[in-house]
């Protein structure tokens, strides 16, 4: 298969399944069955693209024949591959399981094109090699995610749309502002040819003012500290699978252009730009967990780790050393699939109980074993326990951050780890094992806690939430090729004239 | 010129900010019109403000004749505008299902999801 063809795919296939389901907008059942099919080619695709990479190096598509600089090219390295890939994984089981949980009014009002038109925006921030093409693709995204968080017109999904859309839209703001003054200063938008003219420019003070600037905005996207505001306060209120993809996908999106920004374009300062960063990763990472460890709501419990492992992720990128980039570029993996896992088990034990407050789940473990198993299994992954993917993230990050010295993140990360560990026993014990209140005084309505069979919903449900388990328990048992693989990525990305090369072609 | 535009633009940031900070959801929304547009008024002033020749390219010669007017800020600008506008349009059907819904238009009645209190 053609190169053009393979890079161009993971945007082509959400966007040809987005509009046949919207032209099937009065038959929900063939959107279930076109979302499904859609979200399966694109996980295909990602694994296509991954290898092809590997085996061949960095793919550059030219759109419409224009050579770089002048167009504008698609440029799949090993990062975008990686996460295009995660992203086609998160979408196929996140599809999968809104086949159970959706329910009909929010299928009829278009969820289905709405979820494809978002992975789109996902795919295409993850492959450009533009700047202003990222903003695009960045306002795809956004405003399919509007839609997703305020469909459905609950009030607390209302009044969290709200905050989301307008600290997102100041973000916007802020990156495009960002992108003028860059043009004004290299008269280029291309990354790669960014990446080259920003090495001789004159004025290397100007170029860190302008890489601050979007380090504001890609971290409100990516929701660092003190940003994250934002995310707390809207991602737990739509369906639970929508915050399942939002949580996996939107603030990792963040993560990808803030590391693709500061190893590529802003590299002139190290010294100071990653000092500061590399402040921002600790404070976000206990940050998060502390609000995390105050909340006795699943869904806003799960939404304040996101904040804290935003932390582990921008660790790596502020060492900038091979293996602790790897390492980062290894938690952002091993939390998509983790955190995306938890919000899926949440839901089904909502599903199961009826709620999604810790003090009245009561019991889980007693009446339903198997799906506390599979909880076990990702909480345990979250918290970094061996042989979970958690370790080997956290593993390969710390011996990365030890190896150049920096003892106080690595104290701050062990911290945090220690208190993520507390916040998931938290739920273990308050959902799991302790009974209920109504339980114990024997109040519980008729109908909860039973078993209610393996109908078509139910595995539907539980088929994606079991992937994602085995994969995080994969992902740590077979740990040694996605190390390779991601130190591979990460000396890839700490080499940009690699990516320069590919795009620009030699210097003649 | 160039200082006119900066001033100009300042002034739409400070503004911007200004109205965000009120606790009306419709100033929120004018802010947050306010920033996107002064943000547009920035590509356009910074990438340099040129009276000159269209960019075409004359017949017989290889480059536009100097000074041209660079076309791609004005794309940028046309492609932020042009996306400005949807999301601006979200943004307003968002402030009115809010306020039908929630039955007011103050931020500080809009708390109860923020994770700070149980």
């Amino acid at each position: 298969m053609s190169h053009d063809l393979l890079v161009a795919l993971p945007i082509v296939i959400p966007l040809v399944t987005g509009v046949i389901a919207l032209l099937f907008y009065e038959q929900r059942e063939t959107q279930r069955i076109i979302s499904a099919i859609g979200a399966a080619a694109l996980l295909i695709a990602g694994i296509a693209l991954l290898l092809e990479v590997r085996a061949e190096g960095i793919l550059v598509s030219d759109m419409g024949g224009w050579p770089a600089p002048f167009g504008i090219p698609f440029v799949a390295d090993l990062l975008s591959a990686v996460l295009v890939m995660m992203t086609g994984l998160i979408a196929f089981t996140v599809a999968l399981y809104s086949l159970a949980t959706m329910d009909p009014r929010r299928e009829s009002f278009g969820f289905y094109p709405l979820f494809h038109i978002l992975l789109m925006g996902i795919a295409g921030s993850f492959l450009t090699g533009d700047m202003f093409n990222l903003f695009v693709w960045f306002e795809v995204m956004l405003i399919a995610s509007f839609v997703l968080i305020a469909l459905g017109g609950e009030r607390a999904q209302l009044e969290g749309a709200i905050k989301y859309v307008a600290l997102n839209l100041i973000s916007s703001a802020i990156l495009l502002a960002a992108i003028g003054l860059l043009y004004g200063v290299a008269g280029t938008l291309n990354m790669a040819d960014l990446g080259m003219k920003l090495q001789d420019v004159d004025e290397p003070w100007l170029v860190t003012t302008i890489g601050m600037l979007f380090l504001v905005s890609f971290g409100i996207k990516a929701a660092i500290f003190p940003m994250f505001f934002w995310l707390p306060a809207s991602y737990h209120t739509p369906p639970i699978a929508v915050t399942a993809l939002v949580a996996a996908l939107l603030s990792k999106v963040g993560v990808y252009a803030l590391i693709r920004a500061f190893t590529l374009i802003f590299t002139q300062e190290t010294g100071y730009t990653h000092q500061i960063l590399l402040v921002v990763a600790g404070l976000t990472m206990v940050t998060g967990v502390l609000g995390a460890v105050a909340q006795y709501e699943v869904r806003k419990l799960l939404s304040f780790h996101i904040i804290s492992q935003i932390g582990y992720m921008l660790v790596g990128l502020a060492i900038l050393s091979p293996l602790a980039l790897a390492g980062s570029i290894f938690y952002i993996v091993h939390n998509m699939v983790t955190k995306t896992n938890l919000f899926l088990i949440s839901g089904a034990a909502y599903r199961l109980q009826g709620t999604y407050e810790l003090k009245q789940l009561g019991s889980l473990y007693r009446y339903h074993p198997y799906i506390s198993a599979l909880f076990f299994v990702s909480a345990m992954a979250l918290a970094g326990m061996p042989p979970f993917s958690g370790f080997f993230a956290k593993l390969t990050l710390v011996r990365g951050s030890l190896e150049v010295e920096h003892y106080i993140i690595v104290a701050v990360a062990l911290f945090t780890s220690v208190l993520t560990l507390f916040s998931m026993t938290k739920i273990w014990t308050e959902g799991y094992w302790t009974p209920s209140e109504a339980e114990e005084n024997d109040e519980l309505p008729p109908g909860v806690n039973s078993w209610p069979g393996w109908n078509s919903q139910m595995l539907a449900m539980f088929v994606p939430i079991i992937i994602l388990a085995t994969l995080s328990v994969g992902m740590g048992i077979f740990a040694q090729p996605v190390i390779s693989l991601l130190i591979e990525t990460a000396e890839q990305l700490l080499e940009p004239s690699l990516y320069i090369e590919a795009v620009i072609g030699d210097e003649s | 010129m160039e200082t006119l535009m900066a001033i100009l633009i300042g002034g739409l940031f400070a503004s911007g900010i200004y109205l965000m900070l009120r606790r009306s959801i419709v100033k929120l929304a004018i802010g947050l019109v306010l920033l996107s547009q002064s943000a547009n008024l920035t590509i356009f002033t910074v990438a340099g403000l040129t009276r000159g020749n269209p960019p075409l390219v004359p017949e017989g010669e290889s480059m536009p004749l100097v000074p041209y007017a660079d076309p791609l800020p004005q794309a940028l600008v046309l492609t932020a505008i042009v996306i400005g506008f949807g999301v601006l349009a979200f943004t307003l059907v968002l402030v009115k299902r809010v306020y039908q819904t929630v039955g007011t238009d103050d931020m500080d009645e809009m708390r109860s999801t923020d994770g700070f209190k149980d």
